[in-house]
């Protein structure tokens, strides 16, 4: 068995392959069978704070519909009062946290300077083991500018770190006009690692029905390119650790990403098609590719970032040319 | 040990059930009105996990009904355990059975009791006495109280008296009056409970009980040699029980310093005139006493706590020598006796005493009736009855507080008189249900009481509507204990919390001269003033009011509280009312804000300040103009048209008048026109449909929908358009070969409640602009006058003929007049549209039995009625009985219309000779399924009574009288799942057993959604309701089995959101079998925690998702060799939880349990895989499998 040891947001971690955040991992049961298949980690799903806000205002609008409004009935549900804040989520980290040895992740996506605080305070008494703030920040409003968006990543960042003690990973999309830079700048303001990229959810329209489609599509490996491009870039360059997201479908894109430089790779779109299952046949398979060539992962880890290459152009203007021209159509 | 005890505010209510839930170990209950709240509170609590006084938490068990929770009491009580149970009217009716035998077994339980009146005339869910009454044979002691704080600590009295005694109490206090009335008391410390609570009873009472260990024989039977005997045994435990009372409210007084007699006596110790009464009304008359006293009057109030077993000697030392007159007034109703029962009772009594010797001379006594259905009994009233006792010849057996023009039994009071309380604040609110006011309200009583230290009482009155409805709020303030149970009449403060109301109430009718008036108004200070009727601007000037404004749904968006008004419109009346000081109100409502809102942070506490702040910067004061300018008046409430009756009654009743109605102008019998609520035109949504005829496909799916009869269409020859309004729409009818026929969808949108079920229901949209569909909710306020216009020309188009429109689509449906429309019920109501379908289809020859529950209230409950009349005069004929009986009452109207009918054909052939036979033949083999067939009927039936009218003979008289029932009558027996599944289902069970052509439908909300939803047997697996306030665990009954089983049933399960055309198809099939049918239909609700406005989605799911397969069971199909089941929906495409958790009843509990949410979850998904695989064998069945049918 091949030492496969790597460690990301400081965190000691047996293997590199993380469970990202989603519906699977709200359930105690999958995180459970996530340990057992090997993960090295698992990220909670995000608390979104407006999500939380509304839930709640939907339910108390719910709850007291109709109440004091008629003589015979002062309410219509009984008065069980709904756990305004991330409660399941905070449940969901207290008990994951007894029930498995690998680190838990907590995933936050705040709106208000104060929710950004309260919720990070929140899931870090909760017990867990870092925070991934999940800045989802579409600035849809044309008068932003490219400073405003990056100094609105840097304030959450500063603020966060000021009230929490555990390790702070910033999940960002790939949509800055210097990509390379803000990671730089966010690394020297203290992020203690990165998630790239975050998949902003595109809207679609229906011709049938003229509607907007908001569904969700899973990542496919066709998509590791971007975040291969820039994680390959920026490996060896950080203070913080670097996680791979988008398009892991199989063990050759978690190779893929640990020879540009990650030091963990996430997974959810395969766990959501495979079923959490799934995670053995990764970690297995990272196991064997490594096992064939007789090599431990930090053998191999960033063997191919930019800065470990001798032709470093490969990530570069040049290649793209090299590439165009050798397009053939088939 | 004494000393005062922590102060607090409640209702009465919650202050009962404060005590008897410490004092309980099993406790049987059942929803009623005014009492489920104890109810509630004891499930909730138990819930919860807290305690009673011996550290367990007590056994709450719901039961099917009040006569199921009184046997369970019974027998709980007979295994030894502290049990007890909550009721009113109808329901302690129900218990009476085991009452006499709980008594009988001298078996010590208290039973507390809202008192309500009974059903008679007329159901009512407001407090008088007569439910007690009822209850006075029974054995039971009857401890009355007469305020919150009386019922509080008479529930413990009671408990310990009953315990010392062996003889069972019914502890009762004032329906609403009292359960509902919030105000200050002081609670009693559990340390001071347990010490009322001998341990030693508790073990000799649970030594009583049953025990193999210790076996022995209890309820034999007797014989005439020794029952006699045997019941003359609890003489001497009966005689003791005043003593065993008096001792414990001596103890009490000892603990609490609150000192209570038998017979609470307050007044001149040598009165000359004294008032003796039971109940909250005390409090009237004792404050009143005083006020004459101060006057200089010798008169005196003697409350009567415990009135059974009624302890003479002790009234007679409570009531002074020196009285000459006494008045009994009474909260009940004996009709034909001497008087009333505390009557007869005082009477007997002074009379022995006089005989005796005991007292020196009889003084005269005279008895009347008040408060008859929480009917108000102020100063005024008590003060006549002083007057009155003072005259040489006092008048007996009289009312108060009514206009008795027949048989003159009122008093006329004098309603100059008060009480002079200076130190009182008084606050009357008008707000609708939606608005917040009413909980606003509670929350600034408890602000004021609790934190401010001052003593508050909040007393809030609703109309009968579930939507729109109007409450008003009567909130008082003071440094003194406030004893005033009735309603302000004089306010210093009045807040319309809603506009309109200016258009509708006459808002001032409550302002005493120099009050202050906030208006919640959406014109500013320029404009506000031309706003206001003229009477209005009248009656300020007149007053001398000081008029504040606010916006308040402005101010709330701009200071960061949208929505919530109630909020706003708080601070306003902390800050303006004199209630406090205004500095000291605002830190107050801060000091509260803080207290709600610490846990979510700084941030949101600075922000609520800051609203406070910046709302009192946003009230302005209007400078009174020194004349009214306004050039128009409160409209009037019913048009001109409308019926003398309407005019007199029901328009008085709709303005809030009713009280002023005077006894002739009511029906002796409870016989009220129907389709009132045409004249309502309430107006309450500010979002209306508006059609699209350019989009819209006809295809009649809104109209099917709508929970309020509110969108009608017509087709109708295009020349019919000359003279249309030019607002008017109409649009090619979409049918091929009738060019020059035009369709016109009209929405009657004063009477909508803006519930968009509609816009959710249609399945067109613009091409080109997908949002708009062909019907669209938009601001009501433009389209006001216009739709007016085309309303009126609506409906002088001529009505769609119902034998040429095709019933069996649901695209025909929409040309059938509904004759069911404008209820009051919640807006976009799960329940109505199928009442409306069953009107449209049926409604001209239909009978309704109407269980009690939500359809009873919208269907029945005055100023209005909602169930209509065609323009031939016809329509459904209504009523209703009670709760538990529905079945059996509408089998009745069956066996009635059976034997009428069977009556009719033998008197019919009997003058066959002289009416004709062919006729008479064709009348009575006439097929009557189809609507041509059902029409081409009525005409033979016409012709015969031409042809009677011109007999001159008895046989012809008599069949005249029954003829109409040639007329195949449509009996439909209507109901929720509370009665279907609970209270009722051995009548329903039987009546299915009948072979009878009566129809069953069950308005399925899967709660007791009347009474604010509580669970029943219909309530699902995992779903959280009131009495199951951790999540059902057991899944709902499959009532549709259970008929199916009968083989005769005609049985469907329907769900209009999931597919309105199997609906319509069950509801054809269903009528035209000719045995007892029954249909379960979907509803959904209010008590389902969703955006009703979703309803239908949620119908569509829960049926997708397979939780509510859609079938028919049809036993012609048996008949015909064919399978009888047909499951009408697909195979599940989702899973539950995609239906579920869109709901709050599912949702809290996967937050608050979420372990056990997941394993109800689990086992509801696999209930509903294995329910729906036996259906789909059923459906694959050979006929032969079934059971065969044989319909009467």
């Amino acid at each position: 068995m091949p030492d496969m040891s790597t460690t990301h947001l400081g965190l000691a971690l047996r293997n590199p392959l993380i469970a990202s955040a989603s519906p699977l991992t709200a359930d105690l049961g999958n995180i459970r069978a996530l340990e057992d298949a090997g993960a090295a980690a698992v990220v909670l799903p995000s608390v979104f704070e407006e999500q939380i806000e509304q839930e709640t205002a939907e339910h108390e609008a719910a709850l007291w519909a109709g109440a004091e409004s008629v003589a015979e009935a002062s309410s219509f549900l009984p008065a069980i009062s709904w756990r305004s804040g991330p409660g399941l989520v905070l449940e969901t980290i207290r008990r994951a946290r007894e029930a498995v040895d690998i680190p838990v992740i907590a995933s936050l996506n705040g709106t208000t300077a104060a929710g950004w605080l309260d919720y990070a305070t929140a899931l870090e008494q909760a017990g867990a083991s870092a925070i991934e703030l999940n800045v989802y920040f579409v600035p849809a409003d044309p008068s932003l500018t490219g400073g405003d968006v990056e100094a609105h990543y840097l304030d959450v960042l500063r603020a966060v770190k000021r009230v929490v003690r555990v390790p702070v990973a910033m999940k960002l999309g790939p949509y800055f006009s210097a990509p390379g830079d803000m990671v730089r700048t966010l690394d020297a303001a203290g992020a203690d690692g990165f998630v790239l990229f975050n998949r902003f959810y595109q809207p679609d329209i229906d011709l049938v029905t003229l509607r907007v489609q908001r569904d969700l599509v899973l990542s496919t490996p066709a998509e590791i390119r971007l975040p291969l491009l820039w994680i390959g870039v920026l490996a060896g360059s950080l203070r913080g650790s670097l996680a791979a997201s988008t398009g892991v479908e199989s063990v050759d894109e978690v190779v893929k990403y640990l020879l540009v430089g990650a030091d963990a790779v996430m997974t959810t779109s395969a766990l959501l098609r495979h079923g959490v299952g799934h995670m053995a046949t990764l970690v297995d398979g990272l196991a064997a590719w490594l096992d064939a060539r007789g090599a431990n992962l930090a053998d191999i880890k960033a063997s191919m970032s930019r800065a470990r290459l001798r032709d470093p152009g490969a990530y570069e203007r040049a290649n793209y040319i090299r590439i165009l021209q050798g397009w053939r159509p088939g | 040990m004494s000393g005062q005890g922590r102060r607090a505010t409640m209702d009465g209510n919650t202050a009962v059930a404060h005590v008897a839930y410490r004092t309980t170990e099993v406790c049987a209950i059942f929803p009623i009105t005014p009492s489920s709240t104890m109810a509630e509170l004891a499930d909730q609590w138990a819930s919860e996990g807290l305690t009673n006084i011996w550290g367990g938490v007590p056994v709450v068990q719901e039961m099917q009904s009040e006569g199921g929770a009184a046997g369970a009491v019974h027998g709980a009580l007979q295994t030894g355990a502290m049990t007890t149970t909550f009721t009113a009217s109808q329901g302690l009716m129900l218990m009476l059975p085991n009452m006499y035998k709980i008594a009988g077994e001298l078996t010590a339980t208290v039973f507390h009791v809202a008192a309500r009146a009974l059903a008679t005339q007329a159901l009512s869910i407001f407090g008088d006495h007569t439910d007690v009454m009822a209850a006075r044979g029974t054995g039971f002691a009857l401890l009355s109280s007469g305020s919150v704080q009386e019922a509080h600590d008479l529930a413990l009295v009671a408990q310990a008296a009953t315990l010392a005694s062996r003889v069972p109490f019914l502890h009762f206090f004032d329906g609403f009056r009292t359960s509902h009335e919030v105000n200050t008391l002081e609670l009693i410390e559990d340390s001071q409970i347990r010490a009322m609570v001998d341990d030693d009873l508790v073990r000799a009472h649970r030594v009583r009980g049953l025990d193999p260990e210790r076996p022995f024989v209890r309820g034999t039977a007797h014989n005439p040699d020794t029952f006699f005997q045997a019941r003359e045994t609890s003489n001497s435990y009966y005689a003791a029980v005043p003593g065993h009372v008096q001792a414990a409210m001596d103890r009490l007084a000892g603990m609490t310093g609150r000192q209570y007699h038998l017979f609470e006596y307050a007044g001149d110790a040598d009165a000359e005139r004294v008032i003796v009464l039971m109940g909250s009304g005390a409090e009237t008359a004792r404050e009143t006493a005083a006020e004459l006293r101060r006057r200089g009057e010798r008169v005196g109030v003697l409350q009567v706590h415990l009135f059974r077993p009624f302890a003479a000697a002790a009234f007679l030392a409570a009531l002074p020598a020196s009285v000459r007159a006494v008045a009994v007034l009474e909260q009940t109703k004996e009709p034909g006796a001497a008087g009333e029962p505390l009557y007869q009772d005082v009477v007997a009594t002074l009379a022995q005493a006089v005989a005796t010797g005991a007292r020196a001379t009889m003084p005269r006594v005279v008895g009347g009736r008040y408060g008859l259905s929480s009917k108000d009994f102020p100063p005024p009233l008590v003060k006549t009855v002083f007057d009155e006792l003072a005259k040489q010849q006092p008048r007996t057996g009289f009312t108060l507080g009514i206009i008795d023009d027949v048989t003159h039994t009122h008093l006329d009071p004098d309603l100059t008189f008060r009480l002079d309380k200076p130190w009182l604040v008084e606050a009357v609110f008008y707000g609708l249900g939606a608005d917040g006011t009413v909980g606003a309200n509670k929350n600034s009583v408890k602000i004021i009481a609790e934190d401010a230290g001052l003593h508050a009482q909040g007393y809030f009155v609703y109309d009968s509507h579930k939507s729109g409805a109007q409450t008003v709020s009567h909130l008082r303030f003071g440094p003194n204990p406030i004893h005033m149970p009735y309603l302000i009449r004089q306010a210093g403060f009045v807040a319309c919390h809603q506009f309109s109301f200016v258009e509708r109430v006459d808002l001032l009718r409550l302002a005493a001269p120099g009050a202050t008036l906030l208006l919640n108004s959406p014109y500013g200070l320029e404009e506000v003033w031309d706003r206001l009727p003229r009477s209005m601007q009248h009656r300020i000037i007149e007053l001398g009011l000081r008029v504040f404004v606010i916006d308040a749904s402005h101010a709330a968006q701009s200071v960061g509280l949208r929505g919530r008004t109630n909020t706003i419109l708080q601070t306003c009346f902390f800050a303006i009312s004199g209630v406090l000081p205004k500095d000291e109100a605002i830190h107050e409502i801060k000091k509260a804000i803080e207290k709600t809102y610490a846990r979510k942070g700084a941030e949101v506490v600075r922000r609520n300040f800051q609203a406070v702040d910046e709302t009192l910067a946003l009230l302005h004061e209007l400078p009174v103009p020194r004349h009214a300018s306004s050039s128009w008046e409160r409209p009037p409430l019913v048009p001109d048209s409308a019926s003398e009756f309407v005019h007199r009654v029901t328009a008085r009743m709709m303005e809030g008048l009713g009280d002023d109605i005077p006894v002739s102008l009511m029906p002796v019998d409870g016989t009220f026109p129907s389709g009132t609520a045409a004249y309502e035109k309430r107006n309450i949504a500010d979002f209306v449909p508006v059609w699209e005829p350019g989009i819209c496909i006809q295809c009649g799916q809104c109209g099917f929908v709508c929970p309020h009869g509110v969108i009608r269409a017509k087709y109708y020859d295009e020349s019919r358009l000359e003279g249309a309004p030019r607002s008017f729409r109409s649009a090619p009818i979409n049918v091929r070969g009738f060019p020059d026929v035009r369709f016109t969808l009209q929405i009657y949108i004063e009477d909508c409640t803006g519930c968009g079920l509609c816009t959710e229901a249609c399945p067109a949209h613009s091409l080109l602009a997908p949002e708009t569909k062909a019907i669209n909710l938009r601001d009501k306020l433009p389209l006001v006058q216009p739709e007016r216009d085309n309303l009126a020309f609506f409906e002088a188009l001529p009505i769609n003929d119902r034998a040429r429109v095709n019933f069996a689509e649901v695209r025909g449906v929409q040309f059938l007049e509904p004759l069911f429309a404008f209820s009051g019920a919640c807006g976009g109501c799960g329940e109505t549209p199928y009442l409306k379908l069953l009107s449209q289809l049926f409604g001209d020859r239909m009978l309704v039995a109407n269980a009690t529950g939500c359809s009873s209230i919208y269907g029945g409950n005055l100023p209005v009625t909602p169930w209509m009349v065609n323009a031939e005069g016809r329509g459904p004929a209504w009523s209703n009985s009670l709760f538990e009986d529905n079945a059996e009452f509408g089998l009745g109207f069956r066996l009635a219309a059976d034997k009428h009918l069977e009556t009719a054909s033998l008197l019919a052939q009997r003058l066959a000779p002289k009416l004709g036979e062919e006729l008479v033949q064709a009348v009575l083999n006439a097929p009557q399924i189809g609507e041509s067939e059902i029409r081409a009927q009525r005409a033979l039936v016409a012709e015969l009574v031409r042809r009677l009218r011109a007999l001159d003979e008895a046989d012809a008289r008599q069949l005249l009288s029954v003829v109409d029932y040639f007329v195949r009558r449509s009996v439909w027996i209507v109901g929720g799942d509370g009665w279907a599944y609970d209270i009722g289902y051995g009548g329903l069970d039987h009546v299915l057993s009948t072979a009878r052509d009566v129809n069953i439908l069950v308005l399925d909300t899967e709660v007791y959604s009347n009474t604010g939803g509580q669970a029943s047997k219909a309530t699902p697996l995992g779903a959280v309701a009131k009495f199951a306030a951790a999540g059902k665990r057991v899944a709902r009954k499959d009532l549709a089995l259970q008929a199916i089983a009968y083989g005769n049933v005609y049985v469907a399960q329907v769900a209009m959101g999931g597919n309105p055309q199997q609906t319509l198809l069950a509801f054809r099939e269903a009528e035209a079998w000719p045995g007892p049918s029954l249909i379960l239909a979907y509803c959904h609700c209010i008590a389902h925690g969703i955006d009703m406005q979703q309803g239908l989605r949620q119908q569509d799911l829960a049926v997708a998702t397979g939780y509510w397969p859609l079938f028919r069971y049809n036993p012609a199909m048996r008949e015909a060799g064919a399978n009888p089941f047909r499951l009408d929906s697909a195979r599940p495409t989702l899973k539950f939880r995609d239906y579920a958790y869109n709901e709050v009843r599912y949702k809290v509990l996967a937050q608050s349990r979420p372990d056990d949410a997941a394993a109800l979850l689990r086992a509801a998904q696999q209930a509903i895989d294995e329910k729906y695989r036996l259906y789909e064998d059923m459906a694959g069945w050979a006929h032969t499998r079934f059971h065969p049918a044989e319909p009467a």
